[in-house]
This record gives structure tokens, C-alpha cells and sequence, in this order.
């Protein structure tokens, strides 16, 4: 039991890691431009397949620097040519501008390496168990995703709570038009802050995608779950999104752990009243409904606390 | 003007395919070619069209050539029926899917309901690999055709091969969640309790269907559970990433598998060193020792670049042709009459019957395991040098079943 919790501790930490890679960049585009962004995920896709690409023609060590960088380049882009020149005609455009976004990169994506999921393996150097926890080998490229996800968070909160840039960042979140009148080119922020997160996006999915599946629905797959992310720890809280995504990941890997259901805690219904619907609920397990835990989460926040844990505003 | 170039440009090639369907016999082939499905699916498409070619090559069928028509149906039941009638207006009769018995049952349904509605159009459903028995007992239908064993089938010949094994005391089922792996589920309880009751079931897992990305906290269970022994009906990317999930972790347990030869299944087992503690259940194997087979296996490898998975789709094919030649017509209403009671030797030996009763084929089944090649076993999978062995092998009628299947004929 004890290796159980250890076991799924360690994995819940690491998916949630992984999904606060993602959610932060999310999470600080929405409060700078109050737009979500539902390419986001795309863009965690397309860092899986530059790095599955790039580990090809030149290993995944280069990959794993250039990779997010190229991502990082396509969302500045996205942002400096698209949402930019949409960003006149409301929210409502930019919000589609990111939705028909999602589609065409997944489209573009199977285009380029099809549909089936391509062969994008650990890199040698850290495919080997790197310790033994009672008698389960916890494999080192799992811990390799959890340093680099520290690293990142580490180095972000530093940049945004330590320096000058991060200043400029946080003030143009709440007051873009001060910070413009102070001399600062709010666009070029914009731009810079939508490119690092789509660079963050992209490292998420480099490190992901030889532990997890690279194939083109895989934005789609994870989609949902950013959302939840940034809902749960408050839209535009950076300390908000990094609880949400422990929590999730958590709540997550331990609901498949458990075995418990209505049948076990209060006792097996009547066998004389025969198989119905109510003995499908009365049976299934908490590890059966655990994808659907996360939105069960979403439901309960919005209710009783609707700007999110963190989170400081109403709407 | 432009308008009209453009309606002429998209129509013309229809009607272009409406002219040469009388000319070809075009088999809607509708499985996943995307999503969790598609690495499985993939492999099914290229050995239909290894054995069109090979069809074709010798004349067709009745002089007819014959066409596979891919259709990716994304692993959906409603997805499929929007397929299959995309195959039915552009002309095909003959249907074959096999990836999933939540979609197998949705077109058995629909081909069932089109040709009542359409006398005179109508429609056969090959199915190679869907499994759920229901399709052949209690939702049979005239107008489907099984070459795969079912479940239950496979059941009862994998737990009689583990009852004469008397290491294995504590058993992990964990199973896709949907109505095929919940059979598996029921079965393997049900024919455990009967031929071992010491056993003991220390889990009973239901995952999503072809949803899970990362097995790990499924296989921290499993360890913790303290089971030997594990069964599993997992196919797709299921099979493939439980097992590398269980190589990362290092989990050592005797795997039970319906489905664990497919893509990605050997390099994992490989990865854990799990020598000759994988089995698995089929109708047909590399190693088999039949020499047509395996003369067969070396021409499929070579041109195609995988091993065969599916020696029953070669049944499939090659009994089609059979049957269509016994009709001497490729009306799917004197094919489908034709192919009941039909035997038919098999590509790995030995003879097989498409029963009357229900349309189960009956065949002969291995168990095979996967670890080091003996000397007079030539094939190994996927480059790691490890391969199928013949562990034990169920002749025709010991692999039979009864059916509860009322058949409804036209």
C-alpha cells in the first residue's frame, strides 16, 4: 500500500508538472489579453512533433533547446499577424482566430506525419531505472521531465517576481495603457510573453512526447484538461495555475488507485431486484470515473467559489 | 460560370465510379486510421491490400479485380455508420471491420436494417477481429460473418491452458471498458472459478477505451495488488503502452494476452526481459511450423514490412473467393448462402467451418509465448530477436461453442 501511495505520488507530481508547463503560459496570455487561447495545446503538439523531427536529423539534446524555440517563433508569429490585426474587432474574433487555429495545425499535422502515432523514443542516455522504490523501478527519464518542469517554474517565477522584464510583464497585465504611456512598447510584451509561452507549450511537449503518445489528436486529448487547469486555480493566477495542475495530476493518478465504490462503502444492492441502471452506478469503481474526475472538480469550483482558488476576479 | 466548373469538376469523378463498379468487387475496409486505433488499423489496411493484390493477381474473383476501399472510422460506432453509408452510395457490397465490437455491433445492425430496407442492395459484413460474443448469440445477424474466434472461445482454451499451470495463484484482469472487454472480464472470472477455484482475482480493472496515454498508476496497482499472473483482452495502443508501462516499472507477472503480438506489444516484452511469460491467443502464428504459412508469413514480410497479424483476414479473403466461386456469382445474397456451412482449410492447417447457426467461424486456436527463438523457429517480431513459440494448440472441436443465436433469414 505504502508503494502504491509513493508510486502514485511520484507520477501525480509529474503529470501535474507537466500540465503546469502548459497551463502557465495559458494562464498568463489570458490575463495580458483576456483571450483564451484554444491553439494552446496545439502548440504543446507541435513541440512533440519538432522534437520527434529534430531528435531524427540531429538528437534529442539540440531538439530539445530548438524545438521550443521554433514553437515559441510560430506563436509570436501567430500573435504579431493574426491576433494583433483581429484584436480591433473584440474578443470574440480573437477567440476564433485561436479556435480555427487548433484545427488547421492538427490538420497540418497529420498532414506532415499522418494520423498513426510516430516511433519518438526516450534518448538512450536516460532510458534506465533510476531508482527502485521497494521493488518498482522508476524509469530516469521521468525524473529527467520532473527536474526540467522545477527548473522552468523556478526560473519563471524569478523572471516575473525578481527582474525588471518580469515588472514590466505584471504591470502591463493590469494596466496595459500606464504602461504604454510610461514608454514601454506594450505590443512587443504581448508578443514576447504570447512566444515564451508558446515556447513552454512546445517544451511540454518535447519532454512528453517520447513518455506519453505523439500523434495528431493528441492537442485534443489534452486540450480540455488546460482549461480545467485555469479555471480551477483562478484565470490569471500563476500560483493559481501551479496548485490546479498539482492537484489535478494528484487527484488524477490517486482516482485510478482506488478501488472504492457505492457497492463497497454501504453494501451490495438487493440481488433479488435484478441488473438495472442503478446497479451500473452502484458498482462502478472510483478508478472508472477517474477521467472525468477533473471536470467533476471544475463543476464543484464554479459553484462554490466561481473566480477560481486564486483567482482575484469575478468574471 | 466558375460555380458550374466547379459542380462539373467534383461530380464528374463520381460518375466515373459509378461506371467501373460493376467491373470490380470493392471491399469497404472501415476501421481506425487515426486516434489510438490507427497503428493497428493501419496494419489491418495494408494486409487487405496485400491480399487483394494476391487476389488479383490470379485473376481476381470470378474475373472480377478486387479494390479495398479505406474508410478510418476513428474507433466510433456512429463514425463507422456514417463510413459505411459513404461506402454503400459509392457502390461496395462487401464491408470489413474489425477494431473495436462497440463498433462491430453498431454495423452489424445497420447492414442488417439496410438490406431489409433495400432488397436487391444488399451489403455482407466480414469481421475479422471483433470479438464480443453477443454478435454471434443473441444480436446475430444473416448478413454478418465471423473469422475471428470469439471471446468466449479464446477464453475457455487460455484459462484451460491455466489451469494445468499450478504457479499461478493470484490473477490482475484489467480490460478495456467497453462491452468486449467486459466480456473478457465476465468470461475470465466464470471459466477461472469453474476450472481453478483457488485462484484468486486480486483486481479487476476497466479502463477508458484507447484513452490512456500512461499505464503507470494502472501497473502501481497492479504491483501492489501482489498479483502473478495478469489478463488482459487490451488491444491497440492499450496492449502496447500496458506493457511498456509494466518494462519501465519493472513489473514481473506471467501476461495472459489476447492482443499482445500487435504494434509496439514485442519491443516492450522484449524491454522487460519478460522471456517466455507473455502468451498469447490466436488463430495463427509466425512460427506455426506449417509450411504454407510460413511461406506465406516470408512473402507478406518481405513486401510489407510487418508481420502477418490477422492469418484469419488470409481465411477471410481467400474463403470469399470460395464462397463467391461455389455461387458462381459475386451477389452478396448467393455469396452469404454460399459461405454457410463452408469449410475451409486454414492458412496455419487443419479445417475450419463457417457454422450455419450463428456464422462463427470454427478453426483451430494457439497459445504461443514470446521470448528466445528455438533453431527451427525462423521469425521474430519487430527486430528484437525474440519470437512466437507453439505452447499448446486446440484442434476445431474442442474449440467450438454453443450458440443462442435465433437466425433470421431472408
Amino acid at each position: 500500500m505504502l508503494e502504491l501511495i509513493v508510486i502514485s505520488t511520484l507520477n501525480g507530481v509529474l503529470f501535474g508538472m507537466l500540465l503546469f508547463l502548459l497551463s502557465s503560459g495559458l494562464t498568463v496570455i489570458f490575463s495580458m489579453m483576456g483571450v483564451l487561447n484554444f491553439a494552446h495545446a496545439s502548440f504543446y503538439m507541435l513541440g512533440a512533433f519538432f522534437g520527434f523531427q529534430l531528435t531524427k536529423w540531429i538528437g534529442f539534446w539540440p531538439a530539445l533547446v530548438l524545438a521550443p524555440l521554433l514553437v515559441g517563433a510560430i506563436g509570436m508569429a501567430v500573435e504579431r499577424y493574426g491576433l494583433r490585426n483581429t484584436h480591433k474587432h473584440g474578443h470574440v474574433a480573437e477567440l476564433l482566430l485561436t479556435f480555427g487555429l487548433a484545427f488547421a495545425i492538427e490538420e497540418i499535422v497529420s498532414m506532415i506525419w499522418g494520423k498513426s502515432p510516430v516511433d519518438y523514443r526516450v534518448p538512450t542516455l536516460l532510458d534506465f531505472p533510476a531508482f527502485t522504490v521497494f521493488s518498482t523501478n522508476y524509469p530516469a527519464y521521468k525524473i529527467f521531465m520532473l527536474v526540467v518542469s522545477v527548473v522552468i517554474f523556478i526560473a519563471l517565477l524569478l523572471v516575473l517576481k525578481r527582474t525588471r522584464v518580469g515588472l514590466i510583464v505584471q504591470a502591463a497585465l493590469t494596466h496595459p495603457h500606464m504602461v504604454g504611456h510610461l514608454g514601454h512598447n506594450v505590443g512587443r510584451v504581448f508578443m514576447v510573453v504570447f512566444g515564451v509561452g508558446s515556447a513552454l507549450a512546445g517544451l511540454a511537449g518535447v519532454i512528453a512526447g517520447p513518455a506519453l503518445v505523439t500523434q495528431s489528436d493528441m492537442a485534443a486529448a489534452l486540450g480540455p484538461i488546460l482549461f480545467v487547469v485555469i479555471v480551477f486555480g483562478g484565470l490569471g493566477s500563476l500560483p493559481g495555475a501551479f496548485v490546479a495542475s498539482l492537484v489535478i495530476g494528484l487527484v488524477q493518478t490517486f482516482a485510478v488507485a482506488l478501488n472504492g465504490s457505492l457497492a463497497s462503502a454501504f453494501g451490495p444492492l438487493d440481488p433479488s431486484a435484478g441488473p438495472s441502471v442503478l446497479t451500473d452506478i452502484w458498482n462502478v469503481t472510483i478508478a472508472q470515473v477517474a477521467p472525468i474526475v477533473p471536470y467533476l472538480l471544475l463543476v464543484v469550483i464554479l459553484i462554490v467559489r466561481p473566480m477560481g482558488l486564486m483567482g482575484t476576479r469575478e468574471s | 460560370m466558375r460555380k458550374l466548373t466547379l459542380a462539373i469538376a467534383v461530380i464528374a469523378p463520381m460518375l466515373g465510379h459509378a461506371a467501373s463498379a460493376e467491373d470490380t468487387v470493392k471491399i469497404g475496409y472501415i476501421d481506425p486510421l487515426s486516434g489510438g486505433g490507427a497503428s493497428v488499423g493501419e496494419g489491418g489496411l495494408k494486409t487487405f491490400q496485400y491480399l487483394a493484390d494476391e487476389l488479383n493477381a490470379k485473376g481476381g474473383i470470378l474475373g472480377h479485380k478486387v479494390e479495398i476501399v479505406p474508410l478510418d472510422n476513428k474507433t466510433n460506432p456512429q463514425e463507422s455508420l456514417v463510413q459505411a453509408q459513404k461506402a454503400i452510395d459509392a457502390g461496395v457490397h462487401y464491408i470489413t471491420q474489425g477494431n473495436g465490437s462497440s463498433v462491430g455491433a453498431a454495423l452489424s445492425d445497420f447492414v442488417t436494417k439496410n438490406n431489409t430496407r433495400n432488397p436487391g442492395k444488399e451489403v455482407l459484413y466480414f469481421n475479422y477481429a471483433a470479438v464480443d460474443p453477443s454478435m454471434t448469440n443473441e444480436k446475430c445477424s444473416y448478413w454478418h460473418f465471423r473469422w475471428d474466434a470469439s471471446s468466449d472461445i479464446k477464453m475457455e482454451a487460455l484459462t484451460s491452458y491455466m489451469k494445468d499451470t499450478p504457479s499461478i495463484k493470484k490473477v490482475y484482469l484489467i480490460n478495456q471498458d467497453y462491452s468486449f472487454g467486459q466480456s473478457v472480464r465476465t468470461d475470465a472470472r466464470k471459466m477461472l472459478g469453474a476450472k481453478r477455484p483457488d485462484i484468486q482475482i486480486v483486481g479487476d480493472e476497466l479502463h477508458p477505451l484507447l484513452k490512456v496515454t500512461d499505464f503507470s498508476p494502472y501497473i502501481a496497482k497492479i504491483k501492489a495488488s501482489g498479483a502473478d499472473s495478469v489478463v488482459t483482452g487490451n488491444w491497440g495502443q492499450d496492449i502496447a503502452l500496458l506493457l511498456k508501462a509494466a518494462a519501465d516499472a519493472g513489473l514481473k507477472v506471467n501476461w495472459y494476452t489476447y492482443y499482445a503480438g500487435g504494434a509496439g506489444g514485442p519491443t516492450a516484452i522484449k524491454q522487460t526481459g519478460l522471456d517466455h511469460q507473455v502468451f498469447q491467443i490466436t488463430e495463427g502464428f509466425a512460427n506455426s511450423g506449417n509450411q504454407a504459412a510460413m511461406d506465406f508469413e516470408k512473402g507478406f514480410r518481405a513486401k510489407v514490412n510487418m508481420s502477418l497479424w490477422y492469418p484469419r483476414a488470409v481465411n477471410e479473403m481467400r474463403m470469399f473467393k470460395a464462397a463467391a466461386e461455389k455461387a458462381n456469382s459475386i451477389d452478396p445474397v448467393k455469396v452469404a448462402a454460399a459461405l454457410e456451412d463452408l469449410k475451409f482449410e486454414v492458412l496455419d492447417g487443419g479445417q475450419g467451418f463457417m457454422r450455419k447457426d450463428d456464422h462463427q467461424f470454427f478453426q483451430p486456436i494457439y497459445i504461443s509465448s514470446f521470448g528466445k527463438l528455438a533453431a527451427n523457429e525462423p521469425f521474430d517480431e519487430e527486430n528484437t530477436g525474440w519470437g512466437w513459440h507453439l505452447v499448446s494448440k486446440v484442434d476445431t472441436p474442442q474449440a467450438m461453442v454453443s450458440t443462442t443465436c435465433k437466425m433470421v433469414r431472408p
